[in-house]
């Protein structure tokens, strides 16, 4: 079988330059002959691939777009183009570096004190530690604001009260980035695991994302030093801005999967034959699912380039990233199903990746923003009334 | 150790071919190029060596344009410095006369070691190495699987046929030309890539090193092999049918 080239209906290739190909290419290899040989059997046994992590650290991964401290210092494009890759192998793979990259490190990057960031970048940036990023809690969701997690300051130290869920990688991180209501607004602490009154414990029975941990956290009487403030962390704005990052890099990411699963059925209609010996593919409604499909991920693929683009400038606003996760995610999620459908019974089995990335996908839907809640963000950029009450 | 390794740029390996309509060459267009397979485990035995024994690693290329993205991949991946013979049209040049200007090239440098890869995977003549060496006045191996230092010189082991090797001391200035597994590849890291960035790349010409470009091969043209189908009913009892089908199995199809 041919090599996985990704796929380029509209020359999309020509508007990347020599370096973002070239770290495509490494990302796209090291997906093909690491990841892809493992995730079937990690995903079906329910388990985290967590032996890519030092090689995922040593290609520069872990917080690729972020300056200094080991980082690699990758462009915007450049990092959306390994999301891409990443997810083509699996979304539970990309959401492990999501976090790590966009809701650990970045925070700590953004609004941590310098020796926050010289204690802890180096040491995620090289997978020797993982963190993890507690802001959903049971009873609050897409409304994050509403949280009842609480910190109040006693002295020199910090006394944290409340349950976090949801959370991905929450029983392997060695360090949480927990958002909690203070007298004075939500702020963002650093939990170090093994701190008395800090527990996790993992979610079980999930049909979607299997490859990849997902915990809850209870804070009870949770003691920190002072110096575990995220100093310039202050409001739901803050944590806002850490989801802007990953966000960003999910919109990237899903094109990788949506691409797989079209390259999968277009792979498979061309060889499967049925009425006359005639391969599927050269009936009219079996093309129309594939025309649709390519069209709609060179579309996806153009507006994470312009995203891409307006990010390196610092141009790039919060509504402008929820069309591109909001548009991409559907797209995807619509391109394994209509993939799913052209495989017939073999598209329910795992010897495809097709059914991987719908599951994966439907997580992928709600997370980070679900598709109605940044539906409401656009509609207030093009409104000016926001509708989320 | 000052290493030069010779990397050519070419089609991917899964490529889909296409004869361009000239006739004389493929068609380009749509085509995907890639580092030639046994120069990328040429470079990486270069990378190996110079971590071992320090030194320097330049890339020298001979290519169009596009082939900047090859040695861009190449410095990404540890290589010092870069070479690049800018040529649209390496089909005026025969092995020879692309040996003359690699040589001449690499000449400039002074290397205490060349290595290129076993052949090129598009045209595969398996001589430009050779002809290199010899343009040069360097002793040279072939189909090396193993490079040591030992003492000023070199121990290296050499895959003959029907897995059979040999070994071989040879002295330092040396050319070698490196089969394809020898050692396993690195990616290129994004810190590596980054670091690319600002790494020198000389640019020049043949007509720079004096060497005209010169074919005494030329192309009359260039074809896909025909494919045919063809089916025949072996009759007779099933034991001369059986003993027919042995005998056009060995000698005909030689499979067996
Ligand atoms: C595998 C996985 C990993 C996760 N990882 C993390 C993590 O690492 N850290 C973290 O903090 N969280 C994480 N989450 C949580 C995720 O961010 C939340 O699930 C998400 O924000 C949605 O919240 P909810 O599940 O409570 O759904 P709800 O908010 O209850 O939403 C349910 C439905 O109601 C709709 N809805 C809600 N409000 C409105 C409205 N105003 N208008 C219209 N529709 C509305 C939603 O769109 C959705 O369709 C993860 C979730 C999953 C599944």
């Amino acid at each position: 079988m041919a090599s996985y080239r990704g796929f380029d209906y509209l020359e999309i290739d020509t508007l990347f330059n020599e370096e973002e190909r070239l770290v495509r290419q490494t990302a796209r290899q090291f997906v093909e002959q690491k990841v892809i040989p493992v995730i079937k059997e990690c995903y079906n046994e329910g388990r985290f691939p967590k032996d890519l992590i030092p090689q995922m650290a040593g290609l520069g991964f872990l917080g690729a777009n972020l300056e200094g401290y080991g980082c690699a210092g990758m462009s915007n494009v450049e990092y959306g183009l390994i999301m891409q890759e990443l997810e083509r192998g699996d979304s539970g793979l990309r959401s492990f570096v999501s976090v790590q990259g966009a809701l650990v490190m970045y925070p700590i990057f953004a609004y941590g004190s310098e020796s926050q960031k010289q204690k802890w970048l180096p040491r995620l940036q090289s997978g020797e530690a993982i963190g993890c990023f507690g802001l959903t809690e049971p009873g609050f969701g897409s409304n994050p604001g509403g949280m009842t997690t609480r910190a109040e300051e006693r002295g020199a130290e910090w006394i944290l009260n409340g349950e976090k869920t949801w959370i991905t990688n929450g029983t392997v991180a060695d360090v949480a980035i927990v958002w909690a209501r203070t007298s004075g607004g939500i702020r963002g602490f650093l939990v170090e695991r093994g701190t008395p009154g800090f527990t996790s414990s993992d979610i079980h029975g999930k049909l979607s994302m299997r490859a990849s941990v997902t915990s809850s956290l209870v804070l009870s009487d949770c003691r920190i030093p002072a110096a575990n403030l995220l100093p310039e962390a202050i409001g739901l704005k803050a944590a806002l801005g850490c989801l802007s990052q990953a966000r960003f890099g999910i919109g990237w990411g899903v094109l990788g999967a949506a691409m797989d699963c079209l390259e999968t059925a277009r792979q498979y209609t061309v060889m499967r034959k049925q009425f006359d010996d005639r391969p599927i593919a050269s009936h009219q409604l079996v093309q129309e699912k594939l025309a649709w499909m390519a069209t709609e991920i060179t579309k996806g693929q153009l507006l994470a380039i312009q995203c891409g683009r307006l990010k390196d400038k610092k141009k790039l606003l919060p509504a402008h990233i929820s069309m591109l996760k909001r548009n991409n995610v559907a797209m995807a999620l619509e391109c394994a199903r209509l993939s799913r459908d052209l495989l017939g019974a073999n598209g329910i089995i795992d010897d495809y990746p097709i059914m991987r990335h719908m599951c994966n996908l439907e997580t992928v839907k709600t997370y980070e923003g679900t598709d109605h809640i940044h539906t409401l963000v656009i509609g207030e950029r093009v409104t000016g009334v926001p509708a989320y009450k | 150790m000052k290493i030069i390794v010779a990397l050519k740029q070419v089609p991917a390996r899964d490529s889909q071919l296409k004869v361009a309509p000239s006739g004389k060459w493929i068609d380009e267009s749509d085509l995907t190029f890639e580092i030639n397979e046994p120069d990328a485990y040429a470079l990486e035995e270069a990378l190996q060596l110079k971590e071992k024994h320090g030194g320097e690693v330049i890339v020298l290329c001979a290519g169009p344009e596009r082939a900047a993205s090859s040695i861009r991949e190449a410095l990404a991946k540890g290589a010092d410095r870069a070479i690049h013979i800018e040529e649209d049209d390496l089909g005026a040049y025969d092995t020879l006369a692309l040996a003359r200007v690699l040589a001449k090239a690499a000449e400039t440098e002074k290397p205490d070691l060349v290595l290129t890869g076993l052949q090129s995977d598009d045209l595969g003549s398996g001589q430009t190495g050779v002809v290199m060496a010899e343009l040069m006045g360097l002793p040279h191996a072939t189909i090396i699987m193993q490079v040591e230092l030992a003492g000023a010189g070199l121990r290296v082991k050499r895959e003959l046929e029907d897995g059979w090797f040999q070994f071989a001391g040879m002295p330092l200035p040396a050319l070698l030309t490196i089969q394809s597994g020898i050692n396993k590849l690195r990616y290129a890291t994004l810190m590596g890539i980054k670091k690319a960035k600002s790494k020198e790349i000389r640019r020049l010409t043949a007509a720079d090193l004096g060497v005209p470009p010169r074919s005494t091969v030329t192309v009359a043209g260039i074809f896909a092999p025909p494919r045919m189908k063809q089916t025949q009913i072996l009759d007779g009892s099933p034991r001369e049918a059986a003993a027919k089908l042995v005998e056009k199995l060995k000698f005909e199809a030689r499979v067996i």
